[in-house]
C-alpha cells in the first residue's frame, strides 16, 4: 500500500507541567492508508488522544508542545501549516468525534445549525442550502424525523442520538479521514452496536479512512484493519488484527488481551481466574531507561532496563517493541 | 446458618417525584424501581445488568436502605428493614456494605486512607484507636497495598488503587453483603482483571455474598453465579449464568448479548443491534416495556404486562413469547 493518506513519523508531545516534563508522545510513528481503518490501542494515559489531537493541532499549548516529527497528510505536513491553511482542513479533509457527546456539542446551538455550520464554511452554501442538507444528513445518520429536529437543542437528545449529531457534523463535508476518540465508551452496549455499523457504513459508503482510538478490544476486533498498541507514549506492537489477535507478540499486548473476561455465552467454559498485569502504568513524568514496560513484564531481563528496545519488524507487516526479538530464549513459559 | 436467604427483595419500587414543589403535588413520577422480586442467598454472587436508566443504581441503594422505597419490602436475614428504626438498622449496617463506581468521587480528599478504612469502625464499634489502626493495616495487606499507604492521602493513588481503598473500606466492619456498584467501569482492562480477581479471592476469604450491579455483561458473567436483567425498572429475565450464557430468552437479553463486540477478529459479524432507545421511564410504554424495540412483538405485547415468570429450573422470564415451563418459545 502506497496511498498513504497519513503518515506520522517520530512524533513527540512533552506538557511542561509544575510537576516536571510529562512525556505524553515520545517519537512514535504510524500511517494510514486511503480507505483503511487502523485502531489505536491503549489504556488511559498512554498518549492515543494527544496523538489525536495534534493531528488536527489541538493541542493546548502552553503547557503542551510539539517537539518533534512530521505530521504528513496528503503529502502536506501539518505542522508546518499556520491556523488560516489548518482551519481549512480540519472538518473539511479530516474530522473528528470525540467520546462524550454530552460535552463537545454547544449546549445554546440548536444541532441543524450546528450540523450546518461546516457546510456554510467550507462549502460556502447559503444557510438555506446548508440546513436543508443539514436535515439530509441527520436523516441520513438515521435520527427520526429529522426535519422537525433541526431546531431541537442537544439536551433534548439522548445520548446516542447526541453522538449520531455528531457523526453527521464530522461527515457533512465527506472528509477523507475520520479520527474518532473513544465514540462509543460514553454509550450502552445497544446504543454502541448502533453507532458502530452506522460508522462503518459510511466508511464503506465515502471511501473513508478511520483512526479509531479505543481502549475496548471488543471494538478493535470488530471494527478496524490494523491495530496499533501504545504503551507509555510509545507504539509498542502494530500488525493487522488478525494477527495482533492470534499472534500478539509484547507480553503486553499478550497481557491486555488475557485480562479481558470472555463475554457472550458462546464461552461456555468459564475461566475461574483472569489472568492480570501486575502494577501500574509509570507516571508519564518518570524517566525511565530501559523498556517501559519492563516494571511490569513477567519476561523482563537485565537487558529491558538498561535499554529501549527498537520497534522491530516481526514479520510482514508487523512490529512489536521488545526485545524479545533479539533475545527469544529469554521468553519464559507462562500459564 | 438461618434458613432465610440473607436478601429477599419482595416487589420493590421507587417511584422519585418530578416537578412540584413543597406545597404542589409531583405533576409526574419517574418509575426508577416498578415492581422487583428476587432472593440472595449466603456466598452468592447475584449480578444485576442493565443499561443506564434501567434502576439497578437505585435497586442497590434501596438494598442497603440509603433511600426509602415507596413500596415492597426488603428482608435481609429475614428481618423486615423497612420497619426499622436508625438505631435498629445499626447492628445490619455492619453487616452490609457497598462499593462505589467512581474511585475519585468515594473518598474524601482530605482524609487520611486510615481514617477512610477506619472510619465505619468507628461508627460501629467501640474499638481502641491502635486495635481499628492494626486493623486497617491487615486490610490494606489483604487488598493488595502496603501498611505504609495508611499515612496518606487519595491522591496519591491511582484509580485501581483507591478503588481497592473503597473495597478494604468497606469490608472492615467484616460484612455479609456488600453491593457493589459498577465496581470495574471506572478502570482500564488490565486493572480491571486485578480487581476482579480481588474480589473473588475476598469473596472465599471473607464468606461474601454479592450484589454486583454492572452494564458490561462479560464481567458480570465472569463473578456472578446468577444474573438478573433489568429493563425500564423491572427484571425481565433472571437465570443462572450458564442458563444466561447459553439460553437466554428474553429478546432484550438476547439483543445485548448480541450487541456486544467480541475481542476475535474472525468473528467479524455486524454487530446485531436493536432499533431505537430506552423510552423514558417517566412515561414507560404500556404492556410489555420493551415492546416498542422488540423484534418479536405481537399485539398482546403492547396491552398487557408480562410476569415475571418460571421457564425452565430457577430460570424466569417476562415476556409474553415464552409459554411458560416446558415450552419453548413461539418464535
Amino acid at each position: 500500500m502506497n496511498d498513504k493518506l497519513l503518515e506520522i513519523e517520530n512524533l513527540s508531545v512533552h506538557f511542561h507541567t509544575p510537576e516536571g516534563v510529562a512525556r505524553a508522545v515520545n517519537g512514535i510513528s504510524f500511517h494510514l492508508a486511503a480507505g483503511e481503518t487502523v485502531g489505536l490501542v491503549g489504556e488511559s494515559g498512554c498518549g492515543k488522544s494527544v496523538t489525536s489531537l495534534s493531528i488536527l493541532g489541538l493541542i493546548p499549548s502552553p503547557p503542551g508542545r510539539i517537539e518533534s516529527g512530521k505530521i504528513m497528510f496528503s503529502r502536506q505536513n501539518l505542522l508546518d501549516l499556520d491556523l488560516e491553511s489548518l482551519r481549512k482542513i480540519r472538518g473539511r479533509q479530516i474530522s473528528m468525534i470525540f467520546q462524550e457527546p454530552m460535552t463537545s456539542l454547544n449546549p445554546v446551538l440548536p444541532i441543524g445549525r450546528q450540523v450546518a455550520e461546516p457546510l456554510m464554511i467550507h462549502q460556502g452554501l447559503s444557510k438555506a442550502e446548508a440546513f436543508e442538507k443539514a436535515a439530509k444528513w441527520l436523516d441520513y445518520v438515521k435520527i427520526p424525523a429529522a426535519a422537525k429536529r433541526l431546531n431541537d437543542y442537544p439536551h433534548q437528545l439522548s445520548g446516542g442520538m447526541r453522538q449520531r449529531v455528531m457523526i453527521a457534523m464530522a461527515m457533512v463535508c465527506s472528509p477523507k479521514l475520520l479520527i474518532a476518540d473513544e465514540p462509543t465508551t460514553a454509550l450502552d452496549v445497544t446504543i454502541q452496536a448502533q453507532i458502530l455499523s452506522l460508522m462503518n457504513r459510511l466508511k464503506d459508503e465515502l471511501a473513508m479512512s478511520l483512526l479509531l482510538i479505543t481502549h475496548d478490544l471488543g471494538v478493535v476486533a470488530q471494527m478496524a484493519a490494523r491495530v496499533i498498541v501504545m504503551y507509555a507514549g510509545q507504539v509498542v506492537e502494530e500488525a493487522s488484527v488478525t494477527e495482533v489477535f492470534d499472534r500478539p507478540f509484547h507480553p503486553y499486548t499478550r497481557g491486555l488481551l488475557k485480562s479481558i473476561p470472555q463475554a457472550g455465552g458462546r464461552f461456555k467454559s468459564r475461566v475461574k481466574r483472569l489472568s492480570e498485569i501486575p502494577g501500574t502504568v509509570p507516571p508519564l513524568t518518570d524517566i525511565i531507561v530501559g523498556c517501559k514496560f519492563a516494571e511490569r513484564c513477567p519476561h523482563a531481563f537485565d537487558l529491558c532496563r538498561e535499554r529501549q528496545p527498537d520497534l522491530w519488524r516481526i514479520q510482514e507487516e508487523h512490529r512489536a517493541r521488545c526485545w524479545l526479538k533479539e533475545h527469544p530464549e529469554c521468553r519464559r513459559d507462562i500459564v | 446458618m438461618s434458613d432465610f436467604p440473607l436478601l429477599n427483595i419482595v416487589d420493590l419500587v421507587k417511584h422519585f417525584p418530578l416537578g412540584g414543589g413543597i406545597m404542589a403535588k409531583p405533576k409526574s413520577w419517574v418509575k426508577a424501581v416498578d415492581g422487583v422480586s428476587f432472593a440472595v442467598s449466603r456466598g452468592e454472587s447475584f449480578g444485576l445488568v442493565g443499561e443506564s436508566g434501567c434502576g439497578k443504581t437505585t435497586l442497590g441503594r434501596l438494598i442497603l436502605r440509603l433511600i426509602e422505597p415507596t413500596g415492597g419490602r426488603i428482608e435481609f436475614d429475614g428481618q423486615n428493614i423497612g420497619a426499622l428504626n436508625a438505631t435498629e438498622m445499626m447492628p445490619l449496617r455492619r453487616r452490609m456494605q457497598i462499593i462505589f463506581q467512581d474511585p475519585y468521587s468515594s473518598l474524601d480528599p482530605r482524609m487520611k486512607i486510615d481514617a477512610i478504612v477506619t472510619e465505619p469502625l468507628r461508627a460501629i464499634q467501640s474499638l481502641t484507636r491502635s486495635q481499628r489502626q492494626t486493623a486497617a493495616a491487615e486490610l490494606l495487606e489483604k487488598v493488595g497495598l502496603r501498611k505504609a499507604d495508611l499515612n496518606k492521602y487519595p491522591h496519591e493513588f491511582s484509580g485501581g488503587q483507591r478503588q481497592r481503598i473503597g473495597i478494604a473500606r468497606s469490608l472492615c466492619v467484616r460484612p455479609e453483603l456488600i453491593v457493589a456498584d459498577e465496581p470495574v467501569s471506572a478502570l482500564d482492562v488490565s486493572i480491571q482483571a486485578q480487581v476482579i480477581n480481588l474480589l473473588d479471592d475476598l469473596k472465599e476469604e471473607f464468606n461474601l455474598s454479592y450484589v454486583f450491579i454492572s452494564h458490561d455483561l462479560s464481567v458480570v458473567e465472569h463473578i456472578c453465579d446468577r444474573i438478573a436483567v433489568m429493563y425500564l425498572g423491572t427484571v425481565v429475565e433472571l437465570a443462572t449464568t450458564e442458563d444466561f450464557c447459553i439460553s437466554a430468552r428474553h429478546p432484550y437479553t438476547r439483543a445485548l448479548l448480541l450487541a456486544v463486540p467480541l475481542p476475535d477478529p474472525h468473528r467479524k459479524t455486524e454487530p446485531f443491534s436493536i432499533e431505537g432507545d430506552v423510552p423514558s421511564p417517566i412515561d414507560p410504554p404500556t404492556g410489555c416495556a420493551f415492546h416498542p424495540r422488540c423484534p418479536c412483538r405481537f399485539d398482546r405485547c403492547s396491552q398487557q404486562k408480562p410476569p415475571l415468570t418460571e421457564a425452565a429450573d430457577g430460570h424466569f422470564v417476562a415476556c409474553w413469547l415464552n409459554k411458560g415451563r416446558g415450552l419453548e418459545n413461539g418464535e
